[in-house]
């Protein structure tokens, strides 16, 4: 399968305004889909990208593949029915912090619980763009907007706990510039069997302008998010000097070398332990407390909502004499005869 | 032995039985009995064994469950009485007939609230045991004779302590009596089979096969059971028994059955017969809830089924499957259809097969939930924003439901649009017997499926039509050179979002038009009776029953009507301007306030149209339709 990334794009116009965030998901999303389609071996007609309502939720247009754009909070219920009916396709939904946490969050929950194989990137941006700039589920508490003049009085969501808290099996996070980051956990979501959730901070230019910036602008990125690898010790800074060590039950960053901190004492990050807990916390940090954390959080094996349906039927039906409606209507022994 | 009992009843009940005629089998038309006690008390199984003992034999038979939203409403109480009607017949039987010729009362509060469907000299069976003070009571009766309080002294009563010789009967067998107390209701059965000349051997089955886990509880219930039966033929005060002659039916092999069964069988039919798998995505919601239930037991057919985390992922995880490739389908109930109205704009929209059955219940809001009624036509009708029209069929019978079902889903699987079908919880619950059809008799269903680029085309065309049917082609993501989006923004027919004036008026057109078409391929509206004159009786669904009864009475009587009964709500059968017109008066018969003659006025203003509607969570009575138009005609 050799594609480029020039095969998915569609020839519809982009209308996102200039310089928001999701043309650097596009971007990215459009260059991870050849590697997948390699390493994978799927034809380009197999993917399916759905979404719901909202400025990500347009992506589908964007794309040269199948594509559903639904109703809004519902992509994660479209995009189950269309893996439960042909569990062949590869599955994304496109969604958005108010799409998926708000109206959709229900659907959200039970599509992790249920670990149906589909990849779902959550663009937050902290706000409702497309109606023009009212507070979210993810909006900071405080955050003044068109229905919060004198600032919210909600807690916001945090995208992953609340997977952790679904039992997810998948939960990455990436900045909508960092293409390479994005695009290589899309690699990995799509390798994922089961509910992959990807949450991408994304820059809202009109609306919510520099929302992240407090930890994405480029002189403070290295030093306030944390790139999690598998496998690797969890280090950050400009010059890899800090790292995350376990004090009690609680995080805290360290500087390599001060108190007599050793790379012995850093953590190293297992994204496939089966518990969640120091995944859960590793979701929730936030800066200035602790870096923001990057990369695939967590990414463990368990069986799958499609396969278990696939299954399921096979199984009954093999154990089953009756193979058509003929046979099954007259089954059960509950017939009688008029002469 | 049962004798020895006799000194617990009043006298004016005990006299009865000490007239010394002999049993005679008297032949009759048909009989209805209507099983009652509280909740909990097994009433519609007994009602259910006695159904398919008169069916197995040969009657024609209809059922109604009555019965209330609580599982375990406070025992003994008014407002948790539980019934069951049972109707059979030797000719044919379209009701579960409006009074009853026998009344099983399990305790005093089943009989206070079933004592308005007697008969005149209705035989009343109750177990005479619970017509202590604490029973009665709780009745709200005010006296310690329910009989006499009720003024029902003349009707033939019988009245053995069940609770007693259950009991017994339980410590002879070295069981429970707390276990074994529950098979009463089988004392009850046992006497009907005794009045009615019924074999007790497929009620036997059913036990022996039930309970085959458990001997004890087999031999207690088949002891329970035999314990009515002789009991009923060693008392004096049975002084007739009856005999309700087999029905003429078509030879051939039958069952019984009920609507919401046969809706989940005929969507399986219609599966097989377009090769496209069935999906239902569904949320439990009463009465729909059995058609879930139905299908998830047939995976071994490939039935795939997704008990949702709420009504609105039943239809968008079904449209989503639609979407796939499948035949798919969301079950529901009235305020499951108000969370799943969006989602079916998008349907709509997205121009996608789709099978949304609404099996009604009284509404609205929440409603009485057990109860039936025809009040969603409106909702089906108009209930989504936008130009947003839905085809609509209605079921008329438990057994119709099937065909109802396997024809929704050609419909739309043929046309590539959703079709709601508009059931009601009188048909879901209510069975009847069932000549089981050959699938062979059945139609092809031949879906629009594309499967490669059209050369003439550059790329693919979601929304190009067929010139026919309107319909478009269903392109299933997988298929190379098709890929295509789809979704809830207006589009032109190449698939490129659209807000242009002409191309928005001009879809939403095309979209009303295709439902329309529809009508060029269901059959033409039939009139029974009359087929011209002075009155037209209308109606649609679940009174079919009902409205043919009324008919056919009003026909004996010589009054001249016909009736015709929509099975086609939208589009309407392509002869029905011609139908209204043959008469001089149309009266519009509906379980609603008038949505149905709403809808005719809007269609065919030209006709003047008259009402009676029936708002009470209850069937029709045929007597209130001939009072009906008995009063038209004076």
């Amino acid at each position: 399968m050799n594609y480029t990334p020039q095969d998915f794009k569609s020839d519809q116009e982009v209308k996102w305004c200039p310089g928001c965030g999701d043309h650097a998901v596009l971007a990215s999303i459009q260059r991870a889909l050849p590697e997948i389609s390699e390493a994978l071996g799927y034809s380009k007609e197999r993917y399916v990208f759905v979404s719901g309502i909202g400025c990500s939720s347009r992506f589908p247009y964007y794309m040269k593949t199948y594509g559903f754009h639904g109703i809004h909070g519902r992509a994660a219920a479209i995009a189950t029915g269309i893996k439960v009916a042909n569990p062949t396709l590869s599955v994304w939904e496109m969604t958005g912090d108010g799409d998926s946490l708000a109206i959709g969050g229900n659907h959200l929950i039970h599509a992790i619980r249920r670990n149906i194989d589909i990849n779902i990137v959550l663009f937050n941006n902290r706000i409702y763009g497309l109606t023009k700039g009212q507070y979210s589920p993810t909006s900071k508490w405080g955050t003044q907007t068109k229905t919060s003049p004198y600032g919210t009085v909600e807690h916001p969501f945090n995208p992953g706990a609340l997977a952790m808290g679904a039992r997810g099996t998948f939960f990455a996070r990436t900045l909508d510039m960092e293409l390479q980051l994005t695009r290589d956990i899309m690699v990995e979501a799509a390798k994922h069997d089961g509910t992959a959730l990807v949450e991408v901070l994304q820059n809202c230019v009109i609306f919510n302008d520099k929302t992240h910036s407090v930890i994405s602008d480029k002189e403070v990125r290295a030093e306030r998010t944390i790139l999690l690898r598998h496998g690797e010790p969890m280090l950050f800074g400009k010059d890899r000097n800090k790292g995350l060590v376990l004090d009690g039950i609680r995080l805290r960053a360290v500087t390599l070398g001060q108190d007599g901190v050793t790379m012995d004492d850093i953590l190293v990050h297992n994204a496939e332990e089966q518990n969640h807990g120091l995944h859960m916390m590793l979701c929730e940090m936030e800066w200035p407390e602790l870096p923001v954390a990057l990369g695939v959080i967590r990414r463990v094996k368990d069986r799958t909502y499609d396969d278990m349906v696939r299954d399921q039927l096979t199984e009954v039906a093999n154990k089953s004499e009756i193979h058509c409606m003929n046979d099954m209507l007259r089954s059960g022994g509950d017939t009688w005869v008029v002469e | 032995m049962p004798l020895l009992f006799f000194i617990h009843l009043p006298e004016l009940i005990t006299n009865q039985y000490f007239s010394s005629m002999p049993h005679k089998v008297i032949d009759v038309q048909d009989v209805v009995i209507r099983f009652s006690g509280d909740s909990g008390d097994g009433m519609q199984l007994t009602g259910s064994l006695f159904a398919d003992t008169a069916a197995v034999f040969g009657n024609d038979i209809t059922t109604f469950p009555d019965f209330p939203s609580e599982i375990r409403a406070p025992q003994g109480t008014l407002s948790g009485v539980s019934g069951f009607q049972v109707h059979i017949g030797s000719s044919a039987i379209y009701t579960p007939g409006d009074y009853c010729d026998v009344l099983v009362a399990m305790n005093p509060a089943a009989l206070k609230a079933n004592v308005k469907w007697l008969k005149p000299n209705a035989t009343i069976i109750v177990d005479i045991d619970t017509f202590e003070k604490k029973g009665l009571e709780k009745a709200g009766f005010t006296t310690d004779d329910a009989f006499d309080e009720l003024n029902i002294q003349r009707y033939n009563i019988i009245a053995p302590p069940i609770t007693t010789l259950t009991k017994e009967a339980c410590i002879a067998c070295s069981i429970d009596p707390k276990t074994g107390i529950r098979c009463k209701n089988m004392f009850a059965l046992g006497i009907c089979y005794f009045l009615y000349n019924m074999p007790l051997k497929h009620t036997e089955t059913y036990i022996n096969k039930k309970f085959a886990r458990n001997p004890d509880l087999i031999n207690i219930n088949l002891r329970i059971l035999k314990d009515g039966y002789n009991y009923a033929g060693n008392i004096q005060a049975i002084a007739d028994t009856y005999h309700v002659k087999p029905s003429r039916h078509e030879p051939g092999l039958y069952r019984n059955i009920n609507g919401n069964r046969a809706i989940a069988w005929g969507l399986m039919a219609a599966s097989e017969k377009s090769g496209r798998p069935l999906f239902c995505g569904s949320y439990p919601i009463t009465p729909a809830t059995a058609i879930l239930e139905e299908l998830a037991i047939h995976k071994y057919l490939g039935v795939k089924t997704l008990q949702c985390e709420d009504e609105i992922a039943g239809i968008c995880t079904a449209i989503g499957a639609s979407y796939a490739g499948s035949l798919a389908v969301t079950s529901t109930s009235g305020p499951g259809l108000s969370l799943k109205s969006e989602a079916l704009g998008l349907a709509v929209m997205a121009e996608l097969p789709l099978v949304v059955i609404n099996v009604q219940r009284a509404g609205p809001s929440t409603g009485i939930p057990t109860k039936t009624e025809q009040t969603d036509l409106n909702q089906a009708l108009y209930g989504r924003n936008g130009e947003c029209p839905v085809a609509i069929m209605a079921p008329h019978s438990p057994s119709h439901c099937f065909v109802t079902a396997f024809f929704a889903a050609k419909y739309a699987l043929e046309h590539q649009m959703p079709v709601i079908v508009l059931s009601e919880g009188f048909l879901g619950n209510g069975s009847e017997p069932w000549k089981i059809p050959d699938m062979n008799d059945y139609p092809a269903i031949n879906p629009p499926i594309v499967t490669e680029l059209d050369p003439d085309e550059p790329y693919f065309y979601p929304f190009k039509r067929n010139p026919e049917t309107l319909a478009t082609r269903w392109a299933l993501p997988g298929t190379p050179n098709l890929e295509h989006r789809v979704g809830g923004l207006e589009k032109n027919h190449r698939g490129a979002v659209s807000s242009d004036p002409l191309v928005h008026e001009q879809m939403v057109t095309e979209r009303a038009e295709k439902v329309a078409r529809l009508a060029r391929y269901i059959p033409r509206q039939q009139i029974i009776g009359e087929q011209e004159g002075d009155i037209l009786m209308v109606s649609w669904g679940g009174t079919y029953g009902h409205m043919l009864s009324a008919e056919s009475q009003l026909q004996a009587e010589g009054i001249k009507v016909g009736l015709a009964h929509f099975d086609y709500i939208r589009p309407l059968p392509i002869n029905t301007e011609d139908v209204l017109k043959r008469f001089k008066k149309i009266i519009v018969f509906e379980l609603n306030s008038g949505h149905f003659a709403n809808y005719l006025r809007a269609q065919y203003p030209q006709f003047s149209y008259l009402q009676y509607n029936k708002i009470q969570g209850q069937p029709f009575i045929v007597a209130e339709i001939t009072e009906a138009i008995k009063k038209i005609v004076k």
